[in-house]
């Protein structure tokens, strides 16, 4: 039985199923979209090694990666702050106050590090990346590239795609040392941990494969949200019941949203996978 | 009429339950002008999208030199769709890119042409288009019409076999739309392209089109020449066509081909067989050059100044006008016979270019110091209340016709 013959059926009795009919409904809608994701992300990670894409590429990494940098630094040095002011007396009460650098350190570059430089790549880029793409669907320019043979997965997704993989890991390594420097304020500057004990903590502590695990996160969150927020723009005249200026704000809201639930949930799961 | 270059054979196409193509026949020729009209919302675009492959018939199949588009495969389809542009209603231009962007972008995206040759490609196709001093400014910054233009300068820009315009005149003022047409006509004589046009600007866009293809609910009702469709019967013709042609009237006071004949059988109504009266056939000569010379719309100005002049100076004696093709306007001067008509076309002829041409001149915007030249041709024929056939008449008056008045840089003569 195909999909079309299973949803047409009249003779499914509806009201003793009150719960099962939606549920099952809902469940092809999700794997409908995720077998369209996946479909979506493979071509335009293929169209990354086609001609003529390096220089979309450079001007999408200056878009994504160098203009959230100031975004990045300010949120990395004060979550670093704030770790260094929360762990100080948390550690102070063990009397391990001298592990701080550790503490903070760890916590930055395996979690904080790439999960919050996602989200906050997502709230800037990410919406950018939806409602760019969904304004050109609306105003007909998609098919304009089409029409010009011009594949628009080729010319407006992949370079996107590829400029997050390449932004995703520096902006991470950028809050990762930032966040460093801002527990290091707070620790050492304001409330006096020896300042050779905490950097000695760092070093000790951090080995390249918490790194590594860091950076394996920041591509992984870059693919999902570069995909999400392309994805959701690329098909905004598809939202249901809405057209034109409001079918792009919707598509830019569920893409933020929907990258921002995913990124916690692909943390979890790659996390337990690295572990 | 040889082998259709593109062919719809029994296309339909539904949007949910509402079908918009019910079952589509239709041809498109090598080189000619095929314009598709019909009313707002009755699926034009959507048959035109059908041709690029934006869309994908529910039933029946879109054949291109006899070969079904949908399945081709990835090589075919490719040397397909590079022959085929497409202006979009509403231009669908790059907004974030500028005018000479926008233009130069299927060049730098799908040719190896170098950086040198694309730009002179370009700067030509601004030029033609008289948009020589926007390529900087983006397309927001442009009027309507100019970003039709950079529109239409995009879809020519890779020399393409076939060009579909959705509605290329859309939001034009009367000159504009003229201007526009005339363009299209002009480059489809030049490059030999197949043009694909849809259209509400009837009748004018009768004088480009080779072919006219009529779509009312969903079907073709009518495939032919335009004089074909200027005697086609169906309700098609009353609903849509005389409302378009009314408008127009309304607008420049000269009838159209149809609306003048409807008057010319008015006319022979009410007159007693033998009695006689006179057609005249005036036509602007070196029109194409013009437009070459002083760009498409104003020679649009000086073609619509000479018509309301025309219409002017003889419908002061009972005559009345219209516009028989693209260059050329008839009247009939029902209470006069051939030595009167002589007579008031020799006022005319003098009037013309003591003040007509300057008056001309000036409301076609024309810089006096301005080096062009045209001329107008006028001919008479006498005609017979009782002999229906117009057209006779006015081949006879073609065949009289002589110069009347010429302007040569700028100059009267």
């Amino acid at each position: 039985m195909n999909m079309t013959n299973w949803k047409n059926r009249n003779d499914v009795p509806r009201a003793r199923w009150p719960l099962i009919h939606p549920l099952g409904k809902g469940m092809i809608r999700l794997i409908n979209y995720l077998g369209a994701v996946s479909i979506f992300m493979g071509k335009s990670l293929f169209m990354i090694f086609q001609p003529r894409q390096v220089p979309l590429i450079i001007e999408q990494v200056y878009s994504i990666g160098a203009r959230s940098a100031l975004i990045v630094l300010l949120v990395g040095l004060f979550t670093g702050m704030v770790l260094g002011l929360q762990l100080f007396h948390t550690l102070v009460k063990f009397g391990s106050a001298g592990v701080l650098g550790s503490a903070v350190a760890l916590s930055l570059v395996r979690e904080l590090g790439p999960v919050l430089t996602a989200i906050m790549v997502t709230a800037r880029a990410g919406s950018a990346m939806a409602a760019e793409i969904g304004s050109q669907r609306i105003s007909e320019q998609i098919d304009a590239l089409v029409t010009m043979r011009i594949d628009p997965l080729r010319y407006l997704v992949s370079p996107r795609i590829a400029a997050s993989i390449i932004s995703f890991p520096l902006l991470t390594a950028l809050f990762d040392i930032i966040g460093i420097i801002g527990g290091y304020i707070t620790g050492v500057m304001l409330l006096g941990v020896n300042a050779g004990a905490y950097f000695y903590r760092v070093r000790s502590s951090v080995e390249m494969e918490d790194i590594m695990s860091g950076f394996v996160k920041a591509v992984v969150f870059a693919v999902i949200v570069s995909t999400i927020c392309c994805f959701q723009g690329y098909f905004t005249h598809m939202q249901k019941d809405s057209y034109g200026a409001k079918a792009v704000g919707l598509s830019t809201t569920s893409a933020v949203v929907l990258s921002c639930v995913l990124i916690l949930v692909a943390d979890y799961v790659v996390t337990s996978l690295l572990m | 009429m040889g082998k259709p270059l593109i062919e719809f054979k029994g296309v339909t196409k539904r949007f949910n339950s509402h079908t918009v193509l019910d079952q589509v026949d239709l041809e498109i020729y090598e080189g000619e002008v095929a314009t598709i009209i019909g009313k707002s919302g009755g699926g034009k675009s959507v048959l035109l999208k059908h041709i690029v492959g934006l869309l994908q018939p529910d039933e029946g199949t879109v054949l291109f030199g006899g070969q079904p588009i949908y399945k081709m495969g990835k090589k075919e389809w490719n040397r397909y769709i590079s022959q085929v542009s497409y202006m979009f209603q509403n231009n669908a231009l790059f907004d974030s890119m500028t005018v000479f962007d926008n233009i130069a972008f299927p060049l730098r995206q799908t040719t190896d042409l170098d950086r040198k040759a694309i730009e002179d490609k370009v700067r030509t196709r601004l030029e033609q288009m008289e948009l020589g001093d926007v390529g900087g400014k983006y397309p927001s910054e442009l009027s309507g019409g100019m970003q039709k233009r950079v529109a239409l300068s995009r879809a020519l820009v890779t020399d393409p076999r076939i060009v579909l315009f959705d509605e290329p005149t859309t939001g034009q003022d009367m000159i504009r739309r003229n201007a526009i047409l005339s363009m299209i006509a002009q480059y489809q004589r030049r490059f030999g392209f197949t043009a694909v046009l849809i259209s509400h600007d009837v009748p004018d866009v009768f004088f480009i089109s080779s072919r006219i293809l009529a779509l009312d609910e969903g079907k073709i009702v009518f495939q032919g020449t335009p004089e074909a469709f200027e005697t086609f019967q169906h309700p098609f013709q009353d609903e849509f066509v005389d409302s378009l042609e009314e408008l127009q009237e309304h607008l420049t006071g000269i009838y159209s081909k149809r609306h003048f004949k409807v008057r010319y059988q008015k006319l022979l109504g009410r007159k007693r067989p033998q009695e006689r009266f006179v057609v005249g056939l005036f036509a602007l000569d070196h029109f194409e050059d013009l437009c070459e010379h002083l760009g498409h719309t104003a020679g649009q100005e000086i073609l619509d100044s000479l018509g309301k002049y025309i219409n002017k100076h003889f419908g002061a004696v009972g005559g009345f006008s219209a516009r028989q093709s693209r260059s050329q306007f008839s009247i009939v001067l029902p209470f006069s016979n051939l030595p009167e008509a002589e007579q008031i076309l020799r006022d005319f002829s003098m009037e013309l270019r003591e003040e007509g041409l300057r008056t001309i001149q000036t409301e076609a915007r024309i810089h006096r110091e301005a080096c062009f030249e045209f001329a107008v041709l006028a001919g008479l024929a006498e005609g017979e209340f009782g002999v229906k056939e117009i057209d006779r008449i006015l081949g006879q008056a073609r065949k009289n016709q002589r110069e009347v008045a010429r302007v040569h840089c700028g100059k009267r003569r």
